[in-house]
């Protein structure tokens, strides 16, 4: 908002668009004047508002139906309406509609003066609001990110290392191993914690609804875009963007993301205006961008942009000594909504916890917990409440390696070797199933398992 | 050493107009003098209103301001207003030559209180000096000490003083206007 803020005085009558502007001049505000609904609807395309004071009786389109024009292409624009003579029926469709206020002509000096300073500071505190509740919710979950183990003790210390820097950071790691966490974690350490933090789940969106949702569109840029709408990197002014799954855009998102990156400015779907934006980006994949790289699918150019600083999270069957700390926190984080005194965990389940592989890392612990919650008798969880399959002694994995063959014949074994089927469960591509098949020379393997 | 003209809009009083020349001299580091003429308002008035526009009274003291003057103050018993609103203590033009002031609604049998003339006296002074601030470029001042703070009241007005505060002082300065050379 510049000074005081935009005023935009919309009035078919010059000495009413003349004297009020010059009013509000001397009032410090920055002021503008549209003889009609058209040069309104215009100026409002051009450049921010932040209150508009609309003539109820013009000729053509009336202040009435000019005040649903703006609120469709700016929501957030507050609309105060002017009319000559006040009736019921006037005040009642302008606030019906969406007015914040209606005065009638001419006005006390006192009156509209604070009619319009406290329709701003009411707007101003209610975007405050917003960005404090988001600030909250971002500062108080990061207590999630849990763990002792030296893996775990380098990642935070790169937390508090990187976090307070503008660094682009690249978070790398299995799925659930809490890489959104770390991302709120690396925001809530910045001076841009005040600032909002915006998490976009990249892989969720189809190409064109990512492309809407990162970058916002006009009024008409597609069908369905009946209202001006910011992208992400214009709501996180100030802020983090988070992109998740950023191994999952396309490439021509990847290259709009680039020039973000670079240029540090936006152009909205449908509109041609640049805008300058302030952001931190921080993104994440379970995917191995440099093999992306390899296939021609990831941007070499944009990895290097999102990686200047790398957090790789370890998976938690490599960090074992961290499931115990983690049940525990996960028993008293669901306990008390589910009513029951559970005060700890069994030592059996606890050795069974800890013997198990959690291929679903984190998250996969942390359903666990949740579900032998529901069927656990007070005042423990025990072995029996989880239903935890251990690999047949036969199988048990013992390296990595053989914890990945093992994993991916079982889940190609319950496909009926359906390699397509599996490679979408085991969320990688076939082409990579295929090259990890043949590693593991999977039609033995196959028969040995069936 | 700079021209602050005070002139009369219709019948206003010589010897309080002197008076305030006086006290508003220090203000601007400025010669104020009282014109001897005063000036016709009768066609800027609104028989509709029963009020003068203060825009065309401004219109015509420009025409008729010496370029000898740096600063020309129409001074005026009458109720003044602008189109859009009900009534102004005051109007000048912004980065401009002329301002004008009224003492109808800063008197206080307007409110139906007893007349005191000094605090008539003080509620014209300030907004003579807010009027000729606006004629430097300055907006209003949220310092409510400040003879520049809005006040579309008398109760604001009597809380503020009758000089510019240090910033607003600054913001001329800044604009290259300082008052000692202007």
């Amino acid at each position: 908002m510049n000074g005081k803020g935009n005023l935009l005085i919309v009035d078919d009558e010059t000495i009413v668009r003349d004297s009020l502007s010059k009013w509000f001049r001397e009032e410090g505000y920055q002021v503008s004047a549209a003889e009609s609904a058209p040069e309104a609807l215009t100026l409002l395309a051009q450049r921010h508002w932040d209150l508009a004071l609309v003539d109820i009786k013009m000729p053509g389109t009336d202040g009435i139906e000019l005040q649903r024009r703006l609120h469709e292409i700016n929501p957030e624009l507050i609309v105060i309406i002017m009319t000559g003579y006040a009736s019921v029926e006037t005040a009642v469709a302008a606030l019906k509609n969406g007015a914040y206020d209606y005065v009638t002509k001419p006005f006390d000096p006192d009156d509209i003066a604070h009619t319009v300073h406290n329709a701003l500071a009411h707007h101003r505190a209610e975007r405050e609001n917003v960005r404090l509740r988001e600030t909250v919710a971002a500062v108080t979950r990061p207590r999630e990110l849990v763990g002792q183990s030296a893996a775990m003790k380098r990642v935070l210390e790169a937390i508090e290392t990187v976090g307070p820097t503008e660094a682009t950071v690249l978070i790398t790691g299995e799925s659930g191993t809490g890489k959104e966490l770390v991302a709120r974690a690396l925001h809530a350490a910045s001076p841009r914690r005040c600032n909002p933090l915006v998490v976009i789940h990249c892989g969720a969106l189809t190409e064109t609804l990512l492309e809407s949702e990162l970058f916002g569109y006009e009024k008409g840029a597609f069908t369905g875009a009946q209202y001006r709408k910011k992208g992400n990197f214009e709501i996180a002014e100030g802020g983090t963007v988070f992109l998740d799954e950023i191994g999952d855009i396309s490439l021509k998102t990847q290259t709009d993301l680039l020039r973000v990156l670079q240029e540090r400015e936006i152009t909205r779907v449908g509109g041609n205006q640049p805008i300058n934006v302030d952001f931190r980006c921080v993104s994440a994949t379970n995917k191995r961008l440099d093999e992306l790289i390899d296939e021609g699918r990831f941007r070499p150019d944009l990895y290097y942009r999102l990686n200047v600083f790398q957090i790789e999270l370890p998976p938690l069957r490599e960090r074992r000594e961290d499931v115990p700390l983690l049940a525990d926190h996960f028993m008293r984080k669901f306990a008390p909504a589910m009513n029951k005194r559970i005060v700890r965990v069994s030592p059996q389940a606890m050795d069974l916890l800890q013997r198990y592989d959690w291929p679903g890392n984190v998250r996969e612990l942390e359903n666990a917990v949740e579900r032998a919650l529901v069927v656990a008798r007070e005042p423990e969880l025990r072995e029996e409440d989880f239903t935890l399959k251990l690999p047949a002694p036969g199988h048990e994995a013992r390296t990595l390696e053989d914890a990945e063959r093992l994993h991916i014949l079982r889940v190609l074994e319950e496909c009926g070797g359906n390699q397509s089927r599996a490679a979408a469960i085991l969320d990688i591509d076939r082409v990579t199933l295929h090259n990890k098949l043949k590693k593991y020379g999977w039609k033995r393997e196959l028969a040995e398992v069936s | 050493m700079r021209l602050v003209q005070l002139l009369p809009i219709g019948a206003v009083d010589g010897r309080w107009l002197s008076r305030m020349a006086a006290r508003l001299a220090p203000e601007f580091a400025a010669r104020c003098e009282v014109l001897p003429a005063a000036l016709d308002p009768e066609p800027s008035f609104h028989p509709g209103r029963g009020q003068y526009c203060s825009t065309e009274l401004l219109a015509r003291m420009q025409r008729q301001r010496d370029p000898a003057c740096w600063r020309l103050l129409g001074v005026t018993a009458l109720d003044l207003y602008i189109p859009i609103l009900t009534f102004v203590f005051g109007e000048a033009q912004m980065n401009g030559g002329c301002a004008v002031v009224s003492s109808h609604r800063l008197r206080q049998e307007f409110y139906g209180l007893a007349p005191d003339p000094d605090v008539l006296a003080e509620r014209v002074l300030k907004e003579s000096v807010h009027e000729l601030g606006h004629t430097l470029g300055l907006t209003h001042c949220e310092d409510y000490n400040c003879a520049l703070a809005p006040s579309h009241s008398v109760e604001w007005i009597d809380l503020k003083g009758i000089s510019l505060c240090a910033e607003c002082r600054a913001r001329i300065d800044n604009c290259q206007l300082t008052l000692a050379n202007l």
